[in-house]
């Protein structure tokens, strides 16, 4: 009886755990197509990139090591320097007051009292369902260089003097990021207001009770509640912005790549590969805009981070 | 909930909030409602001044100069391909892997899910030009494959779907089928799939207008007219050297309108999308 006991469970544990060795196997197939993807487009270009920035070459003939080389030249180049002004510049307002101005309108479309507010919250969403390239080529014909262009137009009523909106320093910057302002807008409102709808009723009729302003409960309980939603926009808007090419290169047309009023990192990289044929050089630009993507979100999770906290610490 | 006691009903401040709030969605609808004034419009509609601002009747001749142009409705074609692809291979994968990390023991898993999470932060700069060359040298440039094939690696989907499997889905229930044997992919097709399709609207509307909208990689591989998603072929409206607005706009407000009418039917399950997919 013993033996037969002590078989039985050896048979069952074996079967059991060739079954868990299945199991696992399947588990592993299962989340394997994402690992396998990755290695092809992109570990395996992530690390030919970073080879390719020590190297010369035009696509076509043979490499050549060279060092360092692409680095400096890219690093001596005024142009390089000029994208990543208008890069830093564009990424500033395009997305700082969006976010400002989103968390407005999220705390507005959060009041208990406030009346047709589907409406306010689908006209304010719909600009982001339209593509990048259907905004900047809606923009490019508002701020088209024409006298009679609508911009120009509506700042004459003013006693404002035409401006070359995309052949001029700030008319390009000033129009590129009105698009980004526009676009994204009613997406960080949406998230600001998914995360105030996460913060509870309570806490607001208690600071009610204690006699708190609207203000003061925006300033210490949404803002502080609010905190990872802010970091999370913040942090997409950053990587967004360092990123930006569709809006300055659609905007522009043909002149996309022959002048520098916007010239963005991702365009200088864009013209050296494919305009140039200089794939060195390009993937040096391309590892130095993902170490300004790095510090550029650093810089700005801390700056976020020290944002809204709570006085009663100081 | 009731009204706040002592807050006026339409006090300065409310009329303000009103005010501000008008002008913020005006700001919003109005490009759109230009994009079509100059849709209907000539282009010398463009110069007049005052600006025009009332519909004119050149809705059919402008729409028949873009036809000229681009190849309109192979484009749309195509970028329905594309997106309808990429939207399904992401849903397939990202609800199997989602599953398996939520659902299974793996040793190493938790690894493997910050790696995966950590793709998140790599910029798609990076590797454009060994993915162009890839592309080129597999002799793919100008194929919509090549089009979708960066955007079956979806990180964000298989966070998202473990985030919703192992929050929908009770572990009873798996417990219980592997009882009666089944086969994990059968667990996966008869249990967790009816459970996750809420979460498969979510994840494929994100999916599907994120790929819509795409640029810099379609502009980059797609060099024949033939094979354009409609975001190329409309750039590509932009680069003569006098351009005709009305003709441009026209491509425009036709290539927005599809996504705009699903927007509006559905405009909830957009907005509750996004705002989940942030929030997860």
């Amino acid at each position: 009886m013993v033996s037969l006991d002590e078989n039985q469970k050896k048979v069952q544990s074996k079967r059991f755990s060739s079954e868990e060795m299945k199991n696992i196997l399947s588990g592993y197939l299962y989340i394997s197509p994402f690992f396998i993807i990755f290695a092809i487009i992109g570990l395996y270009p992530a690390i030919f990139s970073l080879i390719l920035a020590f190297q010369k070459w035009n696509g076509l003939g043979e490499m050549e090591f060279v060092g360092l080389n692409n680095f400096k030249v890219i690093l001596s180049d005024p142009l390089f320097w000029k994208s990543v002004y208008n890069t830093i510049i564009l990424g500033l307002m395009g997305t700082a007051p969006q976010l400002v101005v989103g968390l407005v309108l999220a705390f507005l479309l959060n009041l208990t009292y406030l009346r047709f507010k589907a409406f306010f919250r689908v006209t304010i969403f719909m600009p982001y369902i339209t593509s990048m390239v259907a905004v900047a080529l809606v923009f490019s014909v508002f701020f088209s260089n024409n006298e009679t262009a609508l911009v120009n137009y509506l700042i004459g009523l003013f006693g404002f003097d035409p401006v070359n909106w995309k052949t001029s320093e700030w008319g390009a910057k000033i129009a590129i990021s009105t698009m980004v302002f526009w676009r994204w807008l009613g997406y960080n409102t949406i998230i600001y207001l998914a995360g105030m709808q996460s913060i509870s009723n309570e806490l607001y009729e208690a600071s009610k009770i204690d006699g708190a302003s609207k203000l003061q409960q925006l300033r210490h309980i949404t803002i502080p509640l609010l905190k990872p939603f802010i970091l999370l926009t913040v942090f997409f808007s950053t990587v967004g912005a360092m990123q930006l090419f569709t809006e300055p290169t659609v905007f522009l047309g043909n002149t996309a790549f022959a002048r520098d009023e916007a010239m963005t990192v991702v365009m200088y990289l864009y013209r050296d590969a494919f305009k140039l044929s200089s794939f060195g050089t390009a993937s040096a630009a391309a590892i130095v805009l993902l170490l300004f993507i790095v510090c550029a979100s650093a810089v700005n999770m801390m700056l976020t981070q020290g944002f809204g906290k709570n006085r009663r610490g100081r | 909930m009731s009204r706040e006691v002592g807050a006026k009903k339409w006090g300065i401040s409310r009329i303000g909030m009103y005010l501000f709030l008008s002008v913020i969605s005006l700001f919003s609808l109005f490009p759109f409602y230009w994009m079509f004034v100059m849709a209907t419009r000539p282009s010398s509609a463009y110069n007049s001044i005052p600006p025009t601002v009332i519909p004119g009747n050149q809705l059919v001749g402008n729409f028949q100069k873009v036809l000229d142009m681009i190849p309109f409705f192979q484009s749309l074609l195509n970028t329905l391909i594309v997106c309808l692809t990429v939207t399904i291979v992401v849903l397939f994968i990202s609800s199997l892997a989602g599953f398996a990390f939520a659902k299974m023991k793996l040793p190493g898993k938790n690894m493997l899910f910050f790696i995966i999470l950590f793709t998140i932060v790599i910029p798609p700069q990076l590797g454009l030009i060994p993915q162009y060359l890839l592309v080129a040298k597999s002799g793919l440039l100008d194929h919509l494959f090549a089009a979708m094939i960066l955007f079956f690696l979806n990180p964000l989907g298989i966070f998202l779907m473990r985030q919703y499997v192992s929050e929908a889905v009770p572990d009873e229930l798996i417990e219980a089928a592997k009882l009666d044997g089944c086969s994990n992919f059968r667990i996966y097709r008869s249990i967790v799939l009816p459970i996750i399709l809420p979460a498969f609207a979510t994840l494929g509307i994100i999916v599907f207008t994120s790929v819509w909208g795409e640029f810099l990689w379609q502009f980059t591989v797609l060099r024949d007219p033939e094979s354009y998603t409609i975001q190329v072929a409309l750039a590509s409206l932009n680069n003569t050297f006098k351009v005709d607005f009305g003709m441009l706009l026209s491509g425009v407000f036709w290539a927005t309108l599809p996504l705009l009418i699903v927007f509006l039917l559905f405009n909830k399950l957009f907005i509750s999308s996004v705002a989940e997919g942030s929030i997860k």
